[in-house]
């Protein structure tokens, strides 16, 4: 294979350091000792991580975040998992246009979905409820959850099951002891990148979002609507530092090449 | 097998689909109708919104120019990120597809990382980096001889096109390295062999191949800038309003909701007419490299 030039090189590195620099940046000015925007140049202080602790509305928005992302990506698996078996082993009609369905929330701008959700929920009278939160939270983190599940139950061995069939399991045994566990790298997969996806969403969740169910995403926009602070820094690393933690453990269980590489894979 | 497992293997594929579409029948369907429905509602100051069918919102849109202007802004600042995103990251996705295995894992990693990491964190960093006059971008550009006098980046287009190809870059680079793996290295040491230079190889060999993938990877990245929130909101101001950015302020603020969802409606609308075109048009141009 061939080798790259010294200009390629170059322009390799200034493309990385502009790709990892606003990060970076963000990062480090929260470690400043000073009460003003600054890159650290007299020492590192954790003066600004503690002072997040006196902002009880974005430890509350850091829980709500957490809880909003565990609970509406497990509830999507509830409803991805059978819809991926079922387009993963049957030819049925309609099988595209499900499958296009269940992944449309990709398409379509989340902006559009956050006002449709919010005229929908606000009829319902379930307007800023956590509910209706969970509820939008899945639709838009279904479609992560099925694409992983879907390429587990794809690359599954069926042999295994015909061989628990020919013993007497079905039906539930089957499912619980034989295929959940041999699709299940794929299923938790499925459920971290649908986590990442819940816990970062701004677009959508601004629409839905009232005092007391705000996420941290939407908590950290509203703040920098108004002033910029070293405080909003200190808050995105810590955000930063929990998305790097779940990054390394998808990359663990189930190698990140894979995840980010499946992104434009529908399984057929 | 049994006429009865026939019939069962039938109804499986539907019995196990239907609470998932019984979900998306229900909250996603019904409420994007409803949006679009609402659109055609009525709304004043003080009667709110009128469940009646008229065309004021559209005809509003259509005739004041101050809607023309936004589209028109919100679709430059998506064409011009989109070229910027394809003029950088197809050449870094082939720089990338060179390097041997460590680095390379290594480095895909560090490009394709940031599309998990929060758009609020990665947009205030370059909010941070513009900063006002004398922000890290401009005091560089000014060391460097680049330029003279500082550039305003905050509350311009310029920033906001900056920011949100970063934001972008990752699907590029994705979308163009899938493209590469599907290439096969012996026809450029073929062309090589035969007399080609490097820059006959790139141009006659390498391009064409890739361009599908830059292609689509220019429609994800167009329809997602078109339709940005987070980047815009924070870069733009309360000024320099988006397509999302004004539908937001209409149902946030002005709590005029049917012309909020006529917007809403016309950009998903605009954006699913350009994304299934050019797909169409990029299938049937590139038929023999989708086989």
């Amino acid at each position: 294979m061939s080798r790259n030039g010294p200009l390629a090189l170059i322009f390799h590195a200034i493309f990385v350091i502009v790709m990892v620099a606003p990060i970076l940046v963000v990062c480090l000015v929260a470690f400043t000792p000073e009460g003003f925007l600054s890159l650290p140049t007299n020492g590192f202080s954790l003066r600004w991580f503690r002072t997040i602790a006196n902002y009880p509305e974005f430890i509350h928005a850091f829980w709500v975040s957490l809880g909003l992302g565990a609970l509406s990506s497990f509830v999507a698996l509830l409803f991805a998992v059978p819809a991926a078996l079922a387009i993963a082993r049957y030819r049925f009609r309609g099988r595209d246009v499900l499958a296009a369905l269940f992944l449309s929330p990709l398409m379509i701008p989340h902006v559009v979905l956050g006002i449709a959700f919010l005229r929908f929920f606000t009829s319902a009278g379930l307007g800023g409820s956590f509910a209706a939160l969970i509820i939008a939270h899945v639709i838009i983190v279904f479609p992560f959850a099925l694409r992983l599940t879907l390429a587990a139950a794809t690359g599954m061995d069926r042999t295994v099951e015909m061989a628990a069939v020919s013993l007497g399991a079905g039906g539930w045994t089957l499912f619980r002891r034989v295929t959940l566990p041999l699709i299940l790298p794929g299923v938790i997969s499925g459920w971290a990148l649908a986590f990442i996806q819940s816990f970062d969403d701004l677009t959508m969740t601004v629409f839905l979002a009232a005092p007391g169910t705000e996420t941290l995403p939407v908590r950290m926009f509203l703040y920098i609507q108004d002033n910029i602070d070293p405080l909003v820094t200190s808050v995105s690393a810590c955000v930063i530092a929990i998305t790097m933690t779940a990054l390394i453990l998808l990359d663990r269980f189930y190698g990140l090449d894979r995840v980010l590489a499946g992104k434009g894979d529908t399984g057929r | 097998m049994s006429a009865a497992a026939e019939e069962r293997s039938a109804r499986a594929p539907w019995a196990l689909t239907a609470p998932a579409l019984m979900l998306f029948v229900g909250v996603l369907l019904i409420p994007l109708a409803m949006t679009v429905m609402l659109s055609f509602h009525d709304w004043g100051q003080y009667k709110g919104i009128e469940p009646v069918f008229i065309l004021k919102n559209w005809h509003e849109i259509a005739t004041d120019p101050y809607y023309a202007e936004m589209f028109w802004r919100t679709f430059r600042i998506a064409i011009l990120t989109t070229l910027l995103t394809a003029l950088l990251g197809a050449p870094e996705a082939y720089i990338l597809n060179r390097m041997s295995g460590r680095w390379k894992s290594f480095f895909l990693l560090v490009i394709l990382g940031p599309l998990l990491i929060s758009v609020v964190a990665r947009t205030l960093g370059w909010a941070l980096l513009f900063g006002g006059n004398n922000g890290l971008v401009n005091k560089l550009l000014i060391s460097l001889g680049a330029i003279r006098s500082p550039i305003p980046f905050m509350f311009t287009e310029t920033g906001m096109v900056i920011a949100l190809a970063h934001v972008m870059m990752p699907f590029m680079v994705l979308s163009v390295w899938a493209a590469l793996q599907r290439l096969d290295p012996q026809i450029e040491n073929a062309a090589m062999s035969l007399g080609a230079g490097p820059v006959t190889i790139i141009r006659r060999i390498i391009m064409p191949q890739i361009m599908p993938g830059v292609l689509s990877g220019a429609i994800i990245v167009f329809s997602l800038s078109a339709s940005a929130f987070a980047t815009p909101a924070i870069i733009g101001g309360r000024r320099l309003k988006v397509a999302a950015t004004l539908a937001y302020d209409e149902f946030l603020n002005t709590l005029n909701w049917p012309l909020g969802a006529a917007v809403a409606t016309l950009l998903l609308v605009a954006l699913v007419l350009i994304v299934v075109g050019s797909n169409a048009l990029i299938e049937r141009r590139y038929a023999e490299v989708f086989r």
